[in-house]
């Protein structure tokens, strides 16, 4: 197979995903973007890996194993991160991004580990 | 090493991995556009479904076996089902919600359109004489993934059982505390919450609800997540 229908198909999903991170505004659809990009490095690592074990004496399969590694990443990512934006989404009632602007609470009570949550959430997004 | 093997390829003859390989990429390159344009959200999570199933098929036509199934394992059977519990937890608008994509997208869009057309054309560029050699024994089957994880990736492999670990307490005490939080109820600024223009006004009660429903789906989603992760070992 020639090496190239893999590459372009993986730059291809990385860009998608890039659009949706930049242009979505809810949380979790960012999410969803972010979980595109992941999967086109995935098979980009894959598609080398598979290319290089044929072609070069011996190879540790480096990239099967760290696709698996970011795999597992992606996981505990998503785990944290909607737990994220459910603890903001309970704080301030929207998981808007575009509306998610101040680190800290709105009013005087806020105590600094939301303001800290929400940060993360944005930073996630 | 002669990765340039003899070239009896050619671009105008495609053997067959390679067309179905073109046909399950473009399915799923159409269904992650939908994913990112969908106005519908329930929608995109569905099409994210279609997307890395067509992925898992490109693994499997990359011979990659091990990591196919678990593809499908974590992503497909965990990730989307989060993702679904996400969207019905942050009372995401069922049907065609019209304030999906903010303002910038025709920036993004510029953005995406550039990236992508410098990306491939450098990958074309680079990769135009290489051909991935197919045939003989599979390069990702169970047996030869397990050997390389297990002789020479023991070491990072534990340490992810360790993050997986933090990711698991992680999970349980972002809801948690939440839930200790709204033990004595309406004494603190969650009243005051009301006035903030941010807040749906109608509903302090839904929202606690919810997150008290969140507080359980996310502790419940830790130990699923740890036990797939035993699954996928």
């Amino acid at each position: 197979m020639h090496l190239a229908y893999p590459a372009v198909l993986s730059a291809l999903l990385f860009c998608t995903g890039l659009y949706g991170v930049l242009a979505r505004r809810n949380a979790i659809l960012v999410l969803m973007s972010v979980e595109l990009m992941l999967n086109a490095v995935n098979l980009n690592l894959v598609a080398f890996d598979v290319w290089l074990s044929k072609a070069a004496r011996d190879t540790l399969h480096s990239g099967q194993a760290l696709t698996l590694f970011t795999i597992a990443v992606a996981a505990a990512e998503i785990g944290i991160g909607l737990a994220i934006v459910l603890a903001v989404h309970r704080n301030r009632g929207t998981s808007d991004i575009d509306r998610l602007r101040d680190t800290a609470e709105g009013h005087e009570d806020g105590t600094p580990t939301d303001g800290a949550a929400d940060e993360k959430a944005e930073a996630t997004a | 090493m002669s990765p340039l093997t003899q070239a009896p390829h050619g671009f105008l003859s495609p053997t067959g991995v390679e067309i179905a390989f073109l046909l399950v990429g473009l399915v799923t390159f159409g269904a992650a556009l939908v994913t990112v344009t969908t106005r519908q959200l329930v929608h995109a999570a569905l099409w994210l479904v279609v997307a890395l199933g067509g992925l898992a098929v490109e693994y499997l036509l990359l011979t990659a076996e091990f990591i196919a199934w678990v593809q499908v394992l974590i992503y497909v059977g965990s990730v989307v089902v989060l993702l679904l519990f996400g969207l019905m937890l942050t009372k995401a608008p069922i049907g065609r919600s019209p304030d999906a994509d903010s303002g910038n997208r025709w920036v993004a869009l510029a953005v995406a359109v550039v990236a992508a057309a410098a990306l491939v054309w450098v990958v074309v560029d680079a990769f135009r004489t290489t051909w991935i050699d197919l045939d003989g024994a599979a390069a990702g089957s169970t047996k030869v993934t397990g050997a390389s994880l297990f002789q020479n990736w023991v070491l990072p492999f534990e340490a992810l059982s360790v993050l997986l670990l933090a990711a698991l307490v992680g999970a349980i005490v972002l809801s948690r505390k939440a839930k200790a939080e709204s033990a004595p109820p309406p004494v603190n600024g969650r009243a005051v919450t009301g006035s903030s223009p941010s807040v749906t006004g109608s509903g302090i009660h839904p929202i606690e609800q919810g997150g008290e429903h969140g507080s359980k789906l996310v502790s419940t989603r830790g130990s699923e997540q740890g036990s797939e992760q035993e699954g996928a070992r």
